[in-house]
């Protein structure tokens, strides 16, 4: 018979709890359980009641992060076996508003990757019939990584300045931010300085590294924040170099 | 009710959803774009695809030869009109994803790369490694973000169809977040909503590939086509059915029975040779290699693992570095989630239910019959897969027919009449009342979870790899019987804030809808074709009674009707379809014939 562990897993419904409160559930499982199999038991079998975001089950369409043991994590990719004996605990990810139970508002992470131009603003434009841009796989590999982001948000709730401070873009966005900036198609980085290096932007970072750490898609945001702080510096310095009105 | 005015409102925001919202944002500014998606457009599932999209590259290639595999690898039931438009946009549309920012994989001068991929002739499969699927939807969904004109309305679930004077004129949508009603009316409808197999038990879909859009279609009378075809993808994981790419063979990866042999030069895809060959052995079509591991069962020759029969997937001969090249995120799932290093080790997989061929009927242009509604991507049948569909076919469809829904809808909504907006109104009241009822009954008694569960079983029973007319029947009889117990379920959570066990109980009416149309047509189909395979003397693919689209009517709370029509065939004759060395004897006299 299938060993049981136990779950704690945060509820709030706003309509009938005065605020966040643990519920606890017996589940079974077995070794090839991952945390959000769990859940779904839960869901299936013992509470259709919980709320929580969920899709593809393999770690890319990213809707499962949460806080597990009090690490942000996907709950697809974490495993049961591994957290046994147990208990659990379950809970929102950290720094975001609870929608309710598991589920988070996240329209700050979309705001802010809308504020980032995340798109190619070319470089050369090129029609469609003179065929793709040219792009070695050294170029390639400059940007690659950072077009990884699966836009989880466990780097959010990782982010300690993020956590004082919400209006900092924060490292995914930046990550991102940084993907189309070193992108050799992409000629847009100017146009992006500007909150590269505004109030909100990479200088809120103090370097814990924590969410690169978290990251479940090796995007190491980390890097691309502090790469972006050595150009935004140095951008700012030779603004002083330079006659006045020119920079862009 | 809130009301929103749009031009265009488009249901869906994967791939073809996406690059519809662009291309009538692209042809027009002016005109209003709802795009509705009951996740965040990058949860969608096209996410999840891997290994590649097609597109004519290689001077060697052509149209015509991307054109015949794919019409004899949906084994003769594809419009070969559309096939033949289909094959002519593919590569720009491939160009149109890199100009945008997709980061395909490179040749070393900085071209892009192409793989080889089943059932395909030449390489022609462009690929961002191993997520090419989530790299061409992050492109699709942060580009679509430059263009204004196009308002999102993410996590919002779309809970029925708007027809008013026999025309699509808007949707009836859910916000999540508040259990609140909009209409969002509009001059065109484009649905874009995915697949349905998750009404089978073990499949590689996410939690959302519920059908809901060929639901809404068809109870509206628009019939679903060909929905007996659905794709076993040979190589998934045993138990959960998560994939592992067809790219792992494209690569060169070998399927072995429990002796260690290359079981599928027993199957007419032979001979076993060391290096990958096209249109042979491993780079067989899916629905030969799935059927191929079924008889493999019947044999005795797979390994018994704890979430049933399995064969290995070796790639160990591939090497750490390429794997990891390659194949990074097959690495990583074989790693964490069955604890196997493919560089040492072969990976246990069986097939898995992966994609439905079939859907809403549309002509080549997107247009489905009833005026005002398009359809693109796999909820469609715009007639390019036929009974089998190739691997990387389908992202390619989403791009071709998500652009053409676009710019057809575009048009169609310019030329619309004005809309009655109190007609309107009335019908989305009624919407949210059914919608409502269904929340607020307490009398209900049946689960949601339970009668999933039988759906999934029995359409797994009844409409697997092969087929027979008993399991067939009794999968119509119990779905038949699960739509009515369906009448008295009962939902739990009765709050609004965030209530999908409310929204899970909306998408199993239109999971019940959508198998038992493709139960239904399976039974009525009495030749073996594609995907299609049957056991009980009807062995044989029947040109003379099947080379048949099967249409399913809905009918209310009864089955389906079942009706047929024609294939377009142009200019290729249904012929005998074989792979390996038999298919290039095949192919050798065809040409000698004159006749592809």
């Amino acid at each position: 018979m299938a060993r049981t562990i136990t779950m704690e897993v945060l509820r709030y419904r706003p309509e009938q709890d005065a605020g966040p409160v643990f519920q606890t559930y017996e589940v079974p499982f077995t070794d090839d359980m991952s945390v959000l199999q769990g859940l779904l038991h839960i869901k299936d079998e013992l509470d259709e009641t919980l709320s929580f975001r969920w899709s593809c089950r393999m770690a890319i369409c990213g809707s499962c992060g949460m806080m597990i043991n009090g690490k942000p994590a996907l709950s697809c990719k974490t495993f049961l076996r591994d957290l046994a004996p147990g208990p659990v605990r379950i809970e929102a990810l950290n720094h975001f508003p609870i929608e309710r139970d598991l589920v988070v508002v996240m329209e700050d992470f979309i705001d802010k990757l809308e504020r980032i131009q995340p798109y190619i603003i070319p470089k050369e434009p090129r029609t469609l019939e003179q065929g793709e841009y040219l792009q070695t796989p050294a170029q390639l590999e400059k940007y690659e990584q950072f077009s990884s982001c699966i836009n989880c948000l466990l780097c959010y709730a990782a982010c300690p300045q993020y956590g004082l401070n919400p209006d900092f873009v924060g490292p995914g966005a930046l990550a991102l931010l940084h993907r189309y900036n070193a992108d050799s198609r992409d000629g847009g980085a100017a146009q992006r300085m500007e909150l590269v290096a505004a109030e909100e932007g990479v200088f809120n970072c103090t370097a814990v590294g924590y969410c690169s750490e978290v990251c479940p898609k090796h995007v190491d945001p980390a890097n691309a924040v502090n790469q972006n702080k050595t150009t935004a510096a140095a951008d700012y310095f030779l603004g002083f170099l330079k006659p006045k009105g020119s920079r862009t | 009710m809130e009301v929103y005015e749009a031009d265009v409102v488009i249901v869906g925001a994967g791939g073809a959803g996406l690059r519809a919202a662009i291309a009538v944002a692209e042809s027009d500014p002016a005109l209003k774009i709802a795009l509705v998606s009951k996740v965040y457009p990058m949860r969608s599932h096209t996410v999840a695809a891997e290994g590649g999209s097609a597109g004519v590259v290689q001077s060697h290639d052509s149209f015509e030869h991307h054109f015949n595999d794919t019409v004899s690898g949906g084994d003769w039931l594809c419009e070969q009109d559309v096939v033949d438009y289909f094959v002519a946009q593919c590569p720009e549309e491939m160009v149109q994803l890199e100009h945008w920012g997709c980061p395909w994989s490179r040749k070393p001068d900085g071209h892009v790369n192409v793989r080889a991929f089943g059932g395909m002739r030449i390489e022609r499969t462009w690929f961002a490694a191993d997520k090419t699927g989530f790299h061409m939807l992050h492109t699709l969904f942060q580009t679509s973000i430059k263009y204004p004109s196009i308002k999102r309305f993410d996590e919002y679930f779309c809970a029925d169809l708007i027809v008013e004077d026999g025309r699509a004129q808007g949707v009836a949508v859910i916000e999540i977040a508040s259990g609140e009603f909009t209409l969002i009316e509009a001059g065109a409808v484009i649905f874009a909503t995915g697949g349905a197999g998750r009404v089978f038990r073990e499949n590689t879909n996410g939690g959302i590939v519920t059908g809901d859009g060929m639901a809404l279609a068809y109870r509206h009378g628009v019939p679903l086509r060909d929905m007996e075809f659905v794709q076993y993808h040979p190589t998934c994981m045993p138990g959960t059915g998560l994939l592992f790419t067809e790219a792992c063979r494209g690569e060169g990866g070998f399927l072995l029975n429990k002796d260690g042999y290359r079981y599928l030069q027993d199957y007419g895809l032979g001979p076993a040779e060391p290096e990958p060959r096209n249109k042979a052995m491993e780079l067989g079509p899916r629905d030969r290699l799935s059927q191929a591991f079924w008889h493999e069962q019947q044999k005795g020759r797979t390994i018994d693992g704890p979430q049933g029969a399995v064969v290995h997937l070796d790639l160990r001969h591939l090497g750490e570095k390429r794997l990891r090249e390659r194949l990074p995120q097959i690495y990583e799932l074989a790693e964490e989630f069955l604890g196997v290093d493919p560089a040492l080790t072969p990976i246990p997989v069986r097939p898995a239910v992966h994609y439905t061929m079939g859907g809403i009927l549309v002509d080549g242009r997107c247009a489905s019959p009833l005026p005002g509604l398009y359809a693109a991507g796999e909820c469609s049948s715009v007639g390019i897969h036929g009974a089998n569909r190739l691997g990387s076919n389908s992202l390619a469809e989403l791009c071709v027919f998500g652009k053409v829904a676009g710019l057809e809808a575009a048009a169609f909504a310019k030329s619309a009449t004005r809309r009655d907006s109190a007609t309107l109104l009335k019908q989305a009241q009624k919407v949210e009342q059914d919608a409502r009822a269904l929340l607020t009954r307490t009398d209900g008694t049946e689960r949601i979870a339970q009668l999933r569960r039988e759906m999934a079983t029995t359409m797994e029973s009844g409409c697997g790899i092969y087929r027979l007319a008993d399991t067939m029947q009794a999968a119509c009889d119990t779905l038949d019987e699960l739509r009515q117990r369906f009448r008295n379920v009962g939902i739990q959570d009765k709050s609004s804030v965030w209530n999908n066990n409310w929204l899970l109980t909306i998408e199993l009416g239109f999971q019940l809808d959508v198998a038992q149309a493709m139960a239904c047509s399976a039974l009525n189909r009495k030749e073996s074709r594609g995907a299609h395979q049957r056991l009980d003397g009807f062995e044989q693919r029947d040109d003379e009674h099947f080379l048949k689209h099967s249409l399913a009517h809905y009918d209310g709370a009864g089955p389906p009707r079942i009706g047929y029509g024609d294939v377009k065939i142009t200019h290729s004759r249904p012929a005998v379809r074989a792979y390996g060395a038999a298919g290039e004897k095949a192919e050798k006299l065809a040409k000698e014939a004159g006749n592809g």
